[in-house]
């Protein structure tokens, strides 16, 4: 089987225990909810400051609810006994870890599907902007939020306070994708800053995405064998 | 294990030509160097702000380079890879105190002169990222077990790294309000100050070399009492067998 193959079975698997439990995407839209619920509560803003500030909550919301779901992605292969039994197969390690990152952005843009409408509602938002650029913008974020957030998990598996641990490397890490991300929505949702501007945005938080996969890949069976 | 005698005696000498040059130095820029004219005395802090803030740049490297050697001998010579490991350690620890004087000192000379103590700067921000991710760096070697943790934050180390320049260009595109610095184009400090501030460069990078070196050797000799201990353990364990 060569690669790709190897990813897609990793990816189905995670994709058909999610569908059967739902765990993670009904936690971590839950989680997304109330977190928005409680910024809107809490700021109470007007239409013009909503949309200032909901590019930074959205993504604030999804990167708590992110890791809520990533500290537990990896339990059921632990107490399966699953990485043990990939250092002993000859396939990549690194598509186990490619199927399950992409298991895990699939779930959070699922999550940001749900969550938009609601925005909108709350925030009394009103797309300013050219919204199909959130089409590129959504996805790329999430998946710099998702691709280093899976590799920390699994990073921490056998360390003390693993709970604690994700949020505390992964935060300083994802700082410039977060201002990537969130400089870029907020520009679109209020259509202040330059097209140009906001296409060096992305450009830079697609360069930040294509860095950080590569290194998690190539990392990844250093840190399957750090024993 | 004891260590050899003319190790010892050049760790002293070490230690007290630091002291000297370190002595000069706050001569030069406390009583020689001309007071700054618009700045006035504030602008003294510069000879420490500048060192320290050049420092906690420069151990980072090592701390690298470090965490690579580490894991280019993780599995080929595990003995070279662990005291590649407590060079990164103690490099890492020496970035944190550096790192840490030059955000504090750099505040201060920020509430004089720009009447604020902080701002989301490019390099200010990048500053207090570098910050942040050492720290994160060992609380994650807090955190780990004792046999993986050194892999563990190698990795770290080696995310850390790319991370920093990344940050940089992304905030450079956001804001920049530091001041430029002063000796890339031309050069905007004056002559009569330059030997102030080259004392205390040298200065303050032998002694960040000191406490490194000396962090290192400490981490070293707990090592090896470590596996001393693992020796003796081993050979307890056979001799009750017999």
């Amino acid at each position: 089987m060569n690669y790709l193959g190897h990813v897609l079975n990793h990816l189905r698997k995670d994709l058909r225990i999610e569908w059967r439990s739902r765990d993670s995407i009904n936690g971590m839209l839950f989680f997304a909810l109330l977190v928005v619920v409680v910024f809107s509560l809490a700021f109470d803003p007007t239409a013009a400051v909503s949309r200032q500030i909901s590019g930074g909550i959205l993504w604030v919301a999804l990167l708590f609810a992110t890791v809520t779901a990533l500290n537990q992605s990896w339990t059921r292969e632990q107490s399966h006994q699953v990485l043990e039994a990939q250092r002993m197969a000859p396939a990549p390690a690194s598509a186990l870890f490619l199927g399950k990152a992409i298991a895990n952005m699939l779930f959070v843009l699922v999550v940001e599907a749900v969550l938009a409408p609601v925005f909108i509602v709350f925030y009394n938002l009103h797309v300013i902007g050219n919204p199909w650029l959130l089409a590129l913008i959504l996805p790329l974020g999430t998946w710099a939020l998702v691709v280093n957030g899976t590799f920390f998990a699994v990073l921490g598996l056998r360390t003390r306070n693993r709970e604690l641990l994700l949020p505390l490397l992964l935060l300083p890490i994802s700082l410039p994708a977060l201002l990537e991300m969130v400089q870029a929505t907020t520009g679109v949702l209020t259509a202040e800053l330059d097209p140009l501007q906001i296409n060096t945005w992305i450009v830079q938080l697609a360069g930040y995405d294509l860095i950080f996969t590569l290194i998690c890949l190539l990392l990844f069976d250093t840190v399957l064998n750090a024993e | 294990m004891p260590r050899p005698a003319t190790t010892r005696i050049v760790a002293w000498l070490w230690f007290f030509a630091t002291l000297a040059v370190l002595a000069v130095g706050f001569r030069q820029a406390i009583f020689i160097a001309p007071t700054e004219a618009t700045m006035g005395n504030v602008q003294r802090i510069f000879y420490y702000h500048v060192p320290s803030a050049m420092m906690g740049l420069v151990f980072p490297y090592v701390n690298f380079i470090a965490s690579l050697a580490y894991l280019y001998w993780r599995r080929r010579d595990p003995l070279k890879a662990l005291t590649a490991d407590a060079l990164a350690l103690a490099s890492a620890e020496v970035t944190i105190v550096f790192v840490s004087i030059g955000l504090m000192t750099g505040m201060l000379w920020a509430r004089a002169s720009w009447g604020i103590w902080w701002t989301w700067d490019a390099r200010l921000t990048t500053y207090l990222l570098l910050w942040l991710l050492y720290v994160s760096y060992l609380l994650l070697r807090r955190f780990s077990s004792t046999g993986e943790s050194h892999t563990l934050a190698a990795v770290i180390s080696v995310f850390a790294a790319v991370d920093v320049p990344i940050v940089f260009m992304s905030i450079q595109w956001w804001r920049t309000q530091h001041p430029s610095p002063v000796f890339a184009d031309g050069g905007s400090l004056d002559p009569s100050m330059w030997p102030a501030f080259l004392w205390n460069l040298a200065g303050w990078a032998m002694w960040g070399t000191l406490i490194m070196l000396f962090r290192f050797a400490l981490e070293r000799r707990r090592q090896l009492a470590e596996q001393e201990a693992a020796l003796v353990a081993i050979e307890a364990s056979l001799e009750t067998h017999q």
